[in-house]
């Protein structure tokens, strides 16, 4: 009778254990895969290694898995050195153990085959950019289109001298890593010059010390460059804290205090944006927004008199300094947009004629595929 | 000369080098990106130093030459050092200044949780005054605006499913041949919302964002090849 309960509650070994270096890693992963006869009475799964084949197996999962593969990315695991494994099935009252499996070696690999796609793309885009800058400075003129939230700069910032009323720059949260604060610079930049020949103050509050550091010395840089250095102050370039509703609450008090006449909201904002902007507005001042974060740019467009949306910051210094060589990779972008226009048009149509016709599916499946990035 | 061209010339480096090391795994390549954050980290702690001496010394300056409001810089003041002598007392006292019993952890409960709570509760009457000046009809544009809005906004409240129901009832008494409760399931505002959000709203976020990912790479680029110095003293 034992026997019989035996035979009904026993469990048979996992099978076809493959073990196999994870590709296009630094060789630190090894992906484990397995099956089992009996699936339906296997309650889990768990996974045993060691650097040698017949000792030292310790368990790698503290849980049960319940999957037939496993991605083992232990940072134990070391480049070059080799591991065993074996797994252990377990059911309601018994467990069963494969044969061992191995060796594998986790091998570093010098390149990773996913990212073909990227490294084709990256080196089409740079080279049509690469053109245009070519073509640039082979004296070809280049015209970019105009950007109503740049040529108000001149505007804001004479309101704000008529009116005798200081200037407010933000970052946002914005860190120095940040693209969008490099491409804000030199705004800060023209504008710390305006201020600096109209003698009118500019004070920046900072969340991030770096950013700090570096708007201090574009301010100080553009007011050399005005011939008036002896109105650049440091303390307007400050630091609030890198707390994000501390930060708001510090820049709505120097709102209410100072009342400037021009705000310009140019870097990277999150929710503190719109609480930011309507107490500028409820001031009175001209505000001008910018920034690469789309959650935020509805509250800019509704609180501000002028929203710079999408790549227009990027293209800041181009417009402000319009030299040929910097106009030539807007060029390229405005040539690559009309590429991505024309193989969009392809791809839907392909993908909506795949509908009916096999062989287009199969090709537009395949063109999906090679976009997405591998798992 | 070499305060414009070193500082170009590392720019070029390190992006030539993460690039790189973006598309080869191996050794020493594949750490770099993280070994740079790393690196970075420890840098932008140090600078907290440069945030602090601003802040302090931008508000000392107040008290000292007693400006207009010159009492909110000394309440600051005591107030940062007070939080950070807290903070080490807890730190030395209960080992993590985060210690349930901490005299910091309750400075953070009852001082700094609320205080960034009442915050962001202020944003609520700011999207309202925002939506009222930005929904006014004034053209056709904000007129779309408006309307669009208020479909999406009834679409997500139970308010705008209780008003389908009193539709479906309607449409049902003019024509008797409709099946009322068929009607009432459409939910239609739902599905406007749901409509207006994948297709009108995802075409413009992602042409948005198709313009935003290629000004990047064009002003990395312009950054690599040193034509965009605006970010040097040059």
């Amino acid at each position: 009778m034992s026997g019989l309960i035996f035979w009904l509650f026993s469990i048979a070994p996992p099978e076809s254990v493959i073990v196999r270096d994870n590709p296009n890693d630094q060789g630190q992963a090894v992906v484990i895969t397995w099956s089992h006869p009996q699936p339906k009475s296997v309650l889990g799964y768990r996974l045993f290694r060691s650097d040698e084949p017949d000792k030292d197996f310790a368990p790698i999962t503290s849980e049960l898995l319940t999957k037939n593969d496993y991605l083992d990315t232990d940072s134990l695991l070391r480049n070059g050195k080799e591991y065993y494994y074996f797994v252990r099935a377990y059911s309601l009252s018994d467990s069963a153990d494969s044969p061992v499996s191995g060796p594998v070696v986790p091998q570093a690999q010098w390149f990773n085959t996913g990212r073909v796609n990227v490294l084709i793309l990256t080196i089409f885009i740079s080279a049509i950019f690469i053109y245009y800058i070519l073509l640039a400075r082979r004296g070809k003129m280049m015209f970019i289109r105009k950007i109503s939230g740049l040529d108000a700069i001149d505007d804001a910032l004479g309101r704000a001298t008529e009116m005798g009323k200081p200037i407010l720059f933000s970052f946002g949260l914005g860190y120095i890593t940040d693209m969008v604060v490099i491409a804000a610079l030199p705004l800060l930049r023209r504008i710390a010059r305006k201020a600096a020949e109209y003698a009118v103050r500019l004070i920046v509050p900072n969340s991030d010390p770096i950013v700090m550091t570096a708007a201090q010395e574009t301010v100080k840089e553009a007011y050399t460059e005005a011939g008036r250095p002896d109105l650049y102050n440091q303390d307007n370039i400050s630091f609030l804290t890198s707390d994000q509703f501390g930060y708001a609450a510090g820049v709505d008090g120097i709102i209410l205090r100072e009342k400037p006449g021009a705000i310009f909201w140019l870097g990277y904002f999150y929710a503190e944006s719109l609480i930011m902007a309507e107490t500028g507005h409820t001031t009175g001042a001209i505000q001008l927004a910018g920034t690469t974060e789309t959650t935020q740019l509805p509250f800019f467009v509704a609180a501000c008199d002028y929203t710079m949306i999408g790549e227009e910051i990027y293209a800041a210094s181009c417009y402000l300094k319009p030299e040929p060589v910097m106009l030539g990779t807007i060029k390229g972008e405005d040539f690559i947009k009309l590429v991505l226009i024309v193989l969009i048009t392809a791809f839907v149509l392909l993908g909506t004629a795949g509908a009916k016709i096999p062989v287009f599916e199969r090709v537009f499946t395949a063109i999906v595929n090679w976009f997405t990035p591998p798992t | 000369m070499l305060k414009r061209n070193i500082p170009l010339l590392i720019v070029l480096f390190t992006a030539l080098l993460l690039i790189v090391a973006f598309f080869i795994p191996h050794k020493p390549f594949g750490d770099l990106e993280s070994r740079f954050l790393n690196w970075y980290a420890i840098i932008s702690g140090f600078t907290f130093l440069l945030g602090l001496d601003s802040l302090t010394r931008h508000h000392l300056l107040k008290v000292i030459r007693k400006e207009k409001g010159w009492f909110y810089s000394l309440l600051l003041v005591l107030s940062l050092f007070a939080t950070l002598g807290l903070g080490l007392y807890s730190w030395v006292r209960f080992a993590s200044p985060f210690a349930l019993r901490a005299p910091f952890m309750w400075l953070y409960k009852y001082m700094i949780i609320p205080l960034q709570a009442t915050m962001f509760a202020t944003l609520a009457f700011f999207i309202f005054s925002a939506a009222y000046r930005a929904f006014r009809i004034r053209n056709l544009g904000a007129s779309l605006l408006l309307i669009a809005a208020c479909l999406v906004m009834l679409g997500n409240v139970p308010l705008g499913s209780s008003i389908w129901q009193g539709i479906s009832q309607f449409i049902h008494l003019i024509f008797p041949k409709t099946d009322p409760d068929a009607l009432k399931r459409v939910e239609l505002f739902a599905l406007i919302k749901d409509w207006l959000m994948a297709i009108p709203q995802a075409a413009a976020g992602r042409g948005i964002g198709i313009g935003l990912a290629l000004g990047g790479i064009a002003m990395s680029l312009r950054i690599i090849l040193g034509i965009e110095r605006t970010y040097l003293s040059s």
